[in-house]
């Protein structure tokens, strides 16, 4: 009971730092790179609900970031329809055009899902870059028209375009933990952990895969359609290769199958490259190397090596107490941290 | 009809590449289960070595090539040893994104030291050969030769040599090659340094017609990966039949279909393909 009023506690702790966050750092340059990281948190949920939850590592994810972006700003640049009616349209095209690639990507299996996606990705970024009188080409797609107003309130300013991404974070935040608290979230994990045995128990596992795909790729369009309206300039380079593993990178870092790894993993990386500014081009030097260790020595990242740690400090401790009441209530709570594991 | 035996020509020595980086892929993969994402990195190595060691050392593009190979093949094993080797037992998602990790770093590391720049690579083989009316460089010649002879080569190390019998053996049956006392790191480590010889080789012969710059291993190794799964991952026939068909399809489509969607061409290929059958078109058991 006390461990869960920690973490409400915790949790309100960060979202109220959030809200005032652009009121602590008055600067325009960190309100942006905080805005950009918070999109990006977005789509990697969506990437951690089929790769850390179902075990499906999808490498077209920056793909349908990019599909969501663009069809956002070609909506509003080419067809002129108005913002949010674009908003809306761009992530449901999206959405529908993963489901059929998703029916037919995920009849391949581990490795080959992978390949296949990585391909499908790179399909997009071809496509993306040769059809230029869809998507501007190499040159780009600019002239992204600003979020229209809603009701009294305006988005021209980069703080409120901070709040308005911000109130999507959190929407897609408690989404995402509703769903993987939920019975769906329970059959992914099960399916991730030996999919022949979900299917024994009655698991209808591909209608399951499915709907985790959907709902990942509603994540990375919701976050590319927010892209495309806060940077307001698209490049094909978003669908390219190096995004998808910055992506992938932000995940592993902060903890892959964790709630709280996609945050902690993209803010720290994001800020860690700015501050490796003049890096940018080499920080995979430092980064790649990374990568590989953490996936060796931590699968479960940043997040997943704290519980370790905190789970043996705890365990040691109750040994040295030597009390078995103790140690049958922490028995518990490490089968509970366990389950939320996964 | 000339147009197109010429681009027929093109197609084989496109395929021919393709293959020598298809097999070291189908190889790790058939024997370790391993979908080596950084095999692309290797044969940007391959192109690296061959070129500095062709301007900065100056030596023959022969000498350079043999000492590439051995300079990739022992990245390829160190790169088994300190990574894929400690994740054997690990969730098969791991081993993808370790590889995609030193496959980031190897990028890296050829950005800082030698630039973004795309270098040509010189040849001595550059002089043309008029056949009839098609004409041919010579070193598209020695392109196709040297894989035909590095795949026969190859064959023969696997069917006839004792070491090349343990591999095949450890491909079949794992556990049985365990039991007959076959030391699996040294197959490990074997099938590796093959597979990042095979990348060297087809890198320091595909660049003196294409460029060397740090991204040239990202189209090569998705089309590897595209022809190891037309042929069936782990299968060496099929990589060879699945290179020779990408490399054709993809020179006749950029002649009669569009030379910008040329790559697109076999991308789509591949898709229709896994829609159709998604373990590839020979492959044999479940892997």
């Amino acid at each position: 009971m006390n461990k869960i009023m920690d973490k409400r506690i915790g949790i309100a702790v960060l979202v109220i730092l959030s809200i005032i966050f652009p009121l602590l750092f008055d600067n325009k340059y960190i309100i942006h790179v905080m805005s950009l990281a918070f999109i990006y948190i977005i789509a990697i949920y969506g990437m951690n609900l089929l790769a850390g939850f179902t075990g499906y590592l999808s490498l077209a994810h920056a793909g349908f970031f990019a599909i969501g972006a663009y069809s956002l700003g070609v909506f509003t640049t080419k067809y002129e329809m108005t913002f949010w009616v674009s908003f809306v349209a761009a992530i449901v095209f999206t959405t529908v055009v993963g489901a059929i690639i998703g029916l037919i990507a995920l009849r391949t299996k581990e490795h080959f899902f992978a390949i296949y996606t990585l391909i499908v990705g790179y399909l997009i970024y071809l496509l993306i870059d040769k059809w230029d009188v869809m998507t501007g080409g190499v040159r780009g797609l600019i002239g992204i028209p600003v979020p229209t107003a809603i009701g009294p309130i305006e988005f021209k300013s980069g703080l409120s375009m901070y709040y308005l991404i911000l109130f999507f974070l959190l929407l897609s935040t408690l989404l995402i933990t509703r769903i993987v608290h939920s019975l769906t979230g329970r059959t992914f994990i099960a399916i991730r952990n030996s999919e022949e045995l979900a299917q024994t128990i009655g698991i209808n596992t591909m209608t399951n895969k499915l709907v985790s795909f959907i709902i990942s790729i509603f994540f990375a369009a919701l976050a590319g359609a927010l892209y495309a309206s806060f940077v307001r300039f698209l490049g094909p380079d978003i669908a390219n290769l190096p995004m998808v593993f910055d992506f992938l990178m932000y995940l592993i870092v902060g903890g892959l199958g964790t709630l709280s790894g996609p945050i902690v993993g993209t803010l720290l990386i994001v800020w860690l490259s700015q501050f490796l500014q003049g890096l940018q081009e080499y920080r995979m030097l430092l980064f790649g190397p990374i990568l590989t260790l953490i996936v060796i020595f931590y699968p479960a990242g940043i997040v997943g090596a704290y519980r370790t740690i905190k789970m043996k400090l705890k365990h040691k401790k109750d040994l040295d107490n030597n009390n078995p009441v103790d140690k049958k209530v922490s028995n518990t709570n490490h089968e509970q941290s366990q389950i939320k594991e996964g | 009809m000339e147009h197109f035996i010429q681009q027929l020509v093109n197609g084989i020595t496109l395929g021919s590449v393709y293959i020598l980086m298809g097999i070291g892929l189908t190889l790790v993969f058939g024997i370790l289960h391993i979908p080596n994402f950084a095999h692309g990195a290797l044969y940007m190595l391959g192109g690296y070595v061959t070129l500095m060691m062709m301007t900065s050392v100056g030596v023959h593009y022969l000498i350079a090539l043999v000492v590439s190979i051995f300079v990739v093949g022992f990245i390829a094993v160190l790169m088994e040893r300190a990574v894929f080797h400690p994740l054997r037992k690990a969730p098969p998602i791991h081993d993808k994104i370790a590889a995609i990790g030193m496959m980031l770093f190897f990028e890296a590391f050829v950005l800082l030291v030698w630039g973004t720049e795309y270098q040509r690579m010189p040849t001595p083989y550059g002089n043309s050969i008029k056949i009839d009316a098609i004409t041919i460089t010579a070193q598209r010649i020695l392109i196709i030769a040297v894989s035909i002879i590095v795949v026969a080569l190859l064959y023969w190390f696997l069917k006839k040599t004792m070491i090349g019998a343990s591999i095949i053996a450890m491909a079949q049956n794992r556990e049985g090659a365990y039991l007959v006392g076959i030391n699996a790191n040294m197959v490990a480590m074997m099938t590796f340094f093959i597979s990042g010889a095979l990348a060297a080789i087809a890198a320091g012969l595909a660049s003196p017609i294409n460029l060397v710059f740090p991204a040239m291993g990202h189209l090569v190794i998705m089309k590897a990966f595209i022809i190891v799964i037309i042929g069936g991952m782990g299968s060496i026939p099929g990589a060879i039949f699945g290179g020779f068909l990408l490399g054709i399809t993809e020179s006749l489509g950029a002649t009669y279909i569009s030379s910008d969607y040329k790559d697109l061409i076999a991308f789509f290929l591949l898709v229709v393909i896994m829609t159709w059958k998604p373990t590839g078109l020979f492959a044999k058991g479940a892997h």
